[in-house]
């Protein structure tokens, strides 16, 4: 069990240190979803009160698509150099490994975005009360993009252009974190209850959590054979 | 060539200890031959090999050779345990805590430092980092240690893979073309490595387009395209 943990901290502490290493592809999804979020009000007219309508959607929107960049290409280096080939023969399961490196990437691509949203929100007129929502919905939601994007990845790991492949495979998976995240953050700002889109998104984050590593594991093991 | 005397010279004083340490280390368990009866392997819908037999007695080198194309890697990485048999059964196998695997890639991040990436890989088979060191000193990449792994020629990173040989001691070593990039002084290296290797009681399946050398103890060639 130690061995265990052992390895996945190594998996997740080398994620860290190669992104420190490539400062510019680190921060690109956070650069991304700064920009996306707030070219929108630049769009509008002046005043204009349907932004505030519109907030949740372009903060939940702007983060899928900031975790799906560059998310193709999460695995290929590990494929291209032999260091999958190690971790497969490994005395250590695979999918702990795959889980490892997955939730590093959450760390670095999703924790960011989630610490930006409330300046974000603030700059599309969102209500304060529905920050909070917001943020937990952030919390819940952004595990399950970045591990379906992660599972995405691993399917398409063996094709030369998985670029356009991947938001076909992965939409369907992140739509109802979509759906429910943004959802939650309406409810918030017409003083409805919140608590059901919630519990839902915190479902998909446990099914994603659980379920998503062997999946992505299952796929590698196939694009190595 | 002064060099290279100095370093062999280096390389011998260590030997010793090295050799009689691990002759205890290699439990009798992970002794025993492997034995490949009938095998047949695919890659996609092309049966690269079948009807192969084959045994591998513990001590032995098994060298094996064949054209482009024959099925050597395919070979390795099914005894390695990476790729699966469509018939044939190999048996005897060691388990995955006895047996290195040494692909035709290096498994060395170009963004990481060798030692880095060699700690890393120490992490995650669980085994003890103290033995790197000396392992990358006698591979003679010691001074590349914390360069960047993508500035590293391929003979450089070559060395740097092989060095994990040495720094976790396994009995079964399994190597995809070990001597790709490697000059005529690592050559000498990886022969003495592999005698040592057998010396102690160890097993290894090298691929190979370039002949290994007639003093290895009990090399044995293996011909895939007879």
């Amino acid at each position: 069990m130690n061995a265990m943990l052992d390895a996945a901290w190594a998996v997740f502490v080398r994620e860290l240190r190669l992104a420190l290493r490539r400062p510019a592809e680190a921060t690109q999804p956070l650069v991304f979803y700064c920009v996306l979020a707030l070219l929108f009000p630049l769009g509008l007219a002046a005043q204009d009160v349907g932004l505030r309508a519109f907030a949740p959607a372009i903060v939940w929107v702007s983060a899928l698509l900031a975790a799906l960049l560059g998310i193709e290409r999460l695995f290929r280096a590990d494929v291209d150099d032999g260091t999958l080939e190690q971790w497969l023969l490994a005395d250590v399961p695979f999918p702990m490994l795959v889980g490892a490196k997955l939730a590093a990437q959450w760390l670095l691509i999703a924790a960011p975005l989630i610490v930006a949203a409330p300046l974000i929100a603030l700059a599309l007129n969102l209500q304060p009360q529905a920050i909070g929502v917001l943020l937990l919905g952030l919390l819940f939601g952004t595990p399950v993009l970045v591990f379906s994007g992660g599972f995405a990845a691993a399917l398409t790991v063996g094709a030369p252009r998985a670029g356009l492949l991947i938001p076909i495979l992965v939409l369907p998976m992140m739509c109802p974190a979509l759906i429910f995240g943004a959802g939650a953050v309406r409810a918030a700002q017409v003083g409805l209850s919140v608590e059901g889109p919630l519990y839902f998104l915190a479902a998909m984050m446990v099914l994603s959590l659980t379920l998503l590593p062997w999946a992505a594991a299952g796929a590698l093991r196939n694009a190595l054979e | 060539m002064a060099n290279e005397g100095r370093y062999c010279k280096s390389q011998e004083r260590r030997r010793v200890p090295h050799r009689l340490h691990c002759a205890r280390n290699f439990p009798a368990l992970a002794m025993s031959p492997l034995s490949v009866s009938d095998l047949a392997v695919s890659r996609g819908d092309r049966t690269v090999f079948s009807g192969l037999s084959f045994r591998v007695e513990p001590g032995e080198i098994l060298h094996v050779q064949g054209r482009n194309g024959a099925g050597k890697t395919t070979l390795l990485e099914t005894l390695g345990g990476l790729r699966v048999q469509i018939a044939g059964t190999i048996a005897g196998g060691p388990g995955a805590s006895e047996r290195h695997w040494l692909g035709h890639r290096s498994a060395l991040n170009a963004a990481l430092t060798p030692l880095e990436n060699l700690r890393f890989w120490c992490a995650l088979n669980g085994a003890g980092d103290s033995e790197l060191l000396p392992a990358l000193d006698q591979l003679g990449v010691k001074a590349q240690r914390n360069r960047l792994c993508g500035t590293l020629s391929t003979g450089q990173r070559r060395r740097v893979a092989l060095s994990r040989l040495l720094a976790v001691k396994r009995p079964w070593w399994f190597l995809d073309e070990p001597l790709a990039g490697i000059d005529a002084a690592g050559l000498q290296l990886i022969t003495q490595l592999l005698a040592a290797h057998a010396g102690e009681g160890g097993t290894a399946v090298v691929t190979s387009h370039q002949a290994l050398p007639d003093s290895l103890p009990r090399l044995r060639a293996l011909a895939l395209d007879a």
